[in-house]
């Protein structure tokens, strides 16, 4: 059912990747995606792949999932294929009329494709791993220094924490006012494209309406409950970096070390 | 037996169908529904009862199974299922979330108007309709968002009833009301009923609701038919009903209890008159003053 | 009795602004004070001024006229508004729109965590607040996943965390089905059992104010009974006059008393009423008939 849906992906789990500090686990990641910009040649590439194949199976995550995270980006893997494929030019492979197949052309696309691969997979673990209310709560300390330039910290991640909670209620709500109003006789599959904006009308205003109705009873609520903004507050969950954190920093440098190394000494396949 | 107006063969509805959260929420469900009857639904949440009546008017397409109503075929053309929504009218909990349009009269015309009805022919809807749910002419030109609640409620209920249906479904019409205001919607439904009889289902978490109007009830348990029958049959049944986690109106379980002590009184009683009716004529009967 | 809320002399009225119209008076010189242990509950029709009498229980609206005091603190004080809304917290009608996390416990964790308690005793407390409201085992679902009474039991240990002197709920069962509003009763009276909280409920459903220990009954802003359950209800006509009920064992009662049979008034138990039928059939011909 349409309420089934979740958001961020998560996967709940035991892992040692599930039960790193988050803080560290967004630094990591961070870290990650820079290896994989730097990384210029084959070689540091494949340490790239070779830290997926240490971690994916320490998660636990099925490499299945990967496939499921990359597939609706493969137009995009599609695309970055084919302008590199054609537009670099290298010697000649393969020549039809006025399309070329370059050597380089070639190994710059699979690199290419490799490294898109490679920040999904690795940003889609995050995910997996993670609940969104962890990283939120990690997205909030970590920005916490910003709070001294006045920035809404804060704000921002309680927002952010009850969009999520109210995304599931929000699904539901509009599933039931398309049903009140498909029994009203309302059309709304069919027709052209106004008609079809026309019959959103009828969902659209109370779904708003609700949804201030919601957000102001909750504001109440949360006033009932001595909710005065992020002074003064503390937090139930503490957030500890303990030994499996350092391992993971460990490996994580190590494999960025051997990245840099590689982008220096061993140079091949190397892209422009 | 009276016409059937709406005949269920086998009916099942799956969701998730497909995973492994495949699950049943009404199984083989073959029921068959009189014209002209006031029919109380019940059955706890999760029991099947709004899938069920979600089938009537096709916002529902079974996994398996007919519908039928007025002996059409439902889905015998898909692309027809509009019609059955106007035939068959559905009140959905709290409808008056469903409000939308600047006025009051918009509102209610928003159903005869997707009928495709004459400009006139709305207005007079409508104001029959409003008429029907006891609100004044004056309220007409209002915003329904001005209104009190038990005012939105009746407007909501009068949108579904200015497409005329030949039935009328209602999920909890009364929940949130106070006393006064589900008197007043019950009590209005009841009056439709007498006027127009036509086919009313009401689904009520409320015994003491169902007792008071429906004279025939329909409990439904565990995404199956528990019983269809007369409600006094329904309520010979209490202490089943009990170990659904049904409640049972309080002088049937008055009764009941003075029935067990051994008093000549009738256990299936379920208004508050006929607990009276019957107590006066027990005492009646004896030294009483 | 100690006082936890004494409303004195209050008046309160909604402004119209948008409408461009006079303010509509809701109460007017209203006298009310709810006492330390025991529980309330408060009847009335839709506009008859409850909730708003409520709101002014924990500094949400302020009286115009007269004083609110919650312990001994004038709800005016604006710098003793935390306190005052650690004293007596509240529940709302929907349960949906209460719950601010996306978790269970860390929802019951709000309140501390907006009042700066240290990270372990929050724990212990939540802890503690889900026993009470027996949703231990839910601790780590998502709100979402919950039935209507166990959101509504969640949104109850939220507020039990605080360790309030007082709960108000502003009718708490009225979206719920009958097994969710048992839960949420059956939560109530244990918490004044077990936790010694006073609590107050607002509700349209006479069974449950037959439960409580005063019920306490408003019309148009003014309170026009307040005594034992048994003694409010005795009065069947006054109560359908403002749009209220009865429970069906009083109603049953009243019927025979008005029908000349000597029969208590104050009946509102299916025991009671059990046994005083029991009485009367026993004196009768009909007793007799009894093996």
């Amino acid at each position: 059912m349409i309420k089934d849906i979740t958001i961020g992906q998560f996967f709940p789990g035991e892992s040692p990747i599930h039960r790193m500090d988050p803080r560290m686990k967004l630094i990591l990641t961070v870290a990650y995606i820079v290896m994989l910009f730097i990384a210029n040649n084959a070689a540091s590439l494949l340490v790239g792949v070779i830290f997926l194949l240490i971690v994916y199976p320490v998660s636990g995550i099925s490499g299945k999932m990967v496939l499921r995270s990359v597939k609706p980006i493969l137009p995009i893997i599609a695309i970055t294929a084919v302008l590199n494929m054609f537009f670099i030019d290298g010697e000649v492979l393969f020549q039809l009329w006025k399309i070329r197949i370059t050597d380089k052309g070639v190994i710059t696309a699979v690199m290419m494709c490799a490294r898109i691969v490679c920040l999904i997979a690795g940003t889609s673990l995050m995910t997996y791993t993670t609940s969104p209310i962890a990283l939120t709560d990690a997205i909030e300390r970590l920005f916490s220094p910003l709070k001294k330039i006045k920035l809404p910290v804060h704000e921002v991640a309680m927002m952010m924490t009850i969009a999520l909670r109210f995304i599931p209620t929000l699904i539901e709500e509009t599933d039931k006012i398309m049903s009140a109003q498909k029994a009203r006789g309302a059309d709304i599959e069919s027709g052209n494209l106004v008609q079809r904006i026309r019959a959103l009308v009828p969902i659209l205003i109370p779904l708003f309406v609700s949804a201030f109705r919601r957000a102001e009873e909750l504001a109440l609520a949360m006033e009932c409950r001595c909710y005065h903004g992020g002074e003064g507050r503390t937090r139930m969950r503490q957030l500890h970096l303990g030994k499996l954190d350092v391992v993971a920093a460990c490996v994580t440098a190590v494999c960025l070390a051997a990245a840099i190394l590689a982008n220096v000494h061993i140079q091949v396949f190397v892209l422009r | 037996m009276a016409e059937s107006i709406l005949r269920t063969e086998n009916l099942t509805y799956k969701y998730s169908t497909g995973t492994v959260f495949e699950k049943a929420a009404i199984q083989d469900i073959n029921l068959e529904i009189e014209k002209g009857q006031f029919l109380g639904i019940i059955g706890h949440t999760g029991s099947g009862k709004s899938t069920l009546i979600q089938h009537f008017n096709g916002l529902l397409k079974p996994s398996s199974g007919k519908v039928y109503v007025d002996g059409e075929d439902m889905w015998a053309n898909p692309k027809a299922i509009r019609k059955f929504r106007f035939k068959v009218g559905l009140v959905f909990q709290y409808p008056e979330y469903q409000l939308f349009e600047e006025t009051v009269y918009k509102d209610v015309a928003f159903g005869p108007g997707n009928m495709g009805l004459s400009e006139g022919e709305v207005r007079e809807r409508v104001h029959h309709a409003l008429k029907l749910v006891g609100l004044p002419e004056s309220i007409q030109e209002k915003s329904p968002f001005e209104l009190s609640g038990g005012q939105k409620r009746r407007v909501a209920i009068a949108g579904v009833l200015a497409m005329e249906p030949e039935v009328l479904i209602l999920d909890e019409p009364t929940a949130g009301l106070d006393p006064h205001g589900r008197d007043m919607i019950l009590d209005l439904i009841r009056d439709y009923h007498a006027q127009r009889k036509n086919t009313v289902l009401l689904v009520s978490h409320s015994m003491e609701d169902i007792a008071k109007y429906a004279p025939k009830v329909l409990v439904m348990s565990k995404a199956g038919i528990f019983a269809y029958d007369d409600v006094k049959n329904i309520f010979d049944r209490a202490s089943e009903l009990e170990r659904l986690g049904l409640s049972v109106p309080q002088v049937t379980k008055i009764c009941r209890k003075l029935s067990e002590l051994g008093y000549p009184v009738p256990p299936d009683i379920y208004t508050v008159e006929q607990a009276r009716d019957c107590l006066l004529d027990l005492l009646g009967k004896g030294a009483a003053r | 009795m100690e006082a936890i809320i004494t409303c004195q002399d209050i008046s309160f009225s909604y402004a119209r602004p948008e409408l461009r119209e006079p303010p509509v008076p809701v109460f007017h010189n209203l006298d009310f004070t709810v006492e330390r242990g025991g529980f309330v509950a408060i009847l009335g029709h839709n506009g008859s001024g409850k909730s708003t009498l409520a709101k002014h229980f924990n500094a949400i609206l302020l009286p115009e006229g007269g004083t609110v005091y919650v312990n001994g603190i004038d709800t005016r004080e604006e710098d003793r508004l935390l306190d005052i809304r650690s004293h007596v917290g509240m529940v709302f009608q929907n349960p949906d729109n209460q719950i601010v996390a996306t978790v269970v416990e860390e929802d019951v964790a709000f309140a501390l965590e907006n009042m700066g308690v240290p990270p372990e005793e929050i724990r212990k407390r939540v802890e503690e607040a889900l026993d009470a409201v027996n949703m231990m085992e839910y601790r780590s679902h998502a709100p979402h996943q919950l039935s209507g009474g166990q959101k509504q039991r969640v949104a109850i240990a939220g507020v039990i965390a605080m360790r309030p002197d007082c709960i108000v709920l502003d009718e708490p069962t009225a979206m719920l089905d009958p097994r969710g509003r048992q839960e949420v009763m059956r939560t109530l009276k244990g918490l004044g059992k077990y936790y010694g909280i006073t609590v107050v409920l607002i509700t349209h459903f006479m069974d449950e104010a037959a439960k409580a220990d005063r019920v306490v009954v408003m019309d148009d802003g003014k309170i026009i009974l307040d005594d034992a359950p048994g003694e409010v209800f005795s009065h069947v006509e006054r109560l359908k006059s403002v749009g209220l009920d009865v429970p069906q064992a009083t109603e049953l009662a009243h019927e025979l008393r008005l029908a000349g049979f000597d029969i208590p008034g104050n009946i509102i138990t299916e025991a009671q009423c059990v046994e005083a039928l029991q009485g009367l059939l026993d004196q009768s011909n009909a007793g007799k008939d009894r093996e």
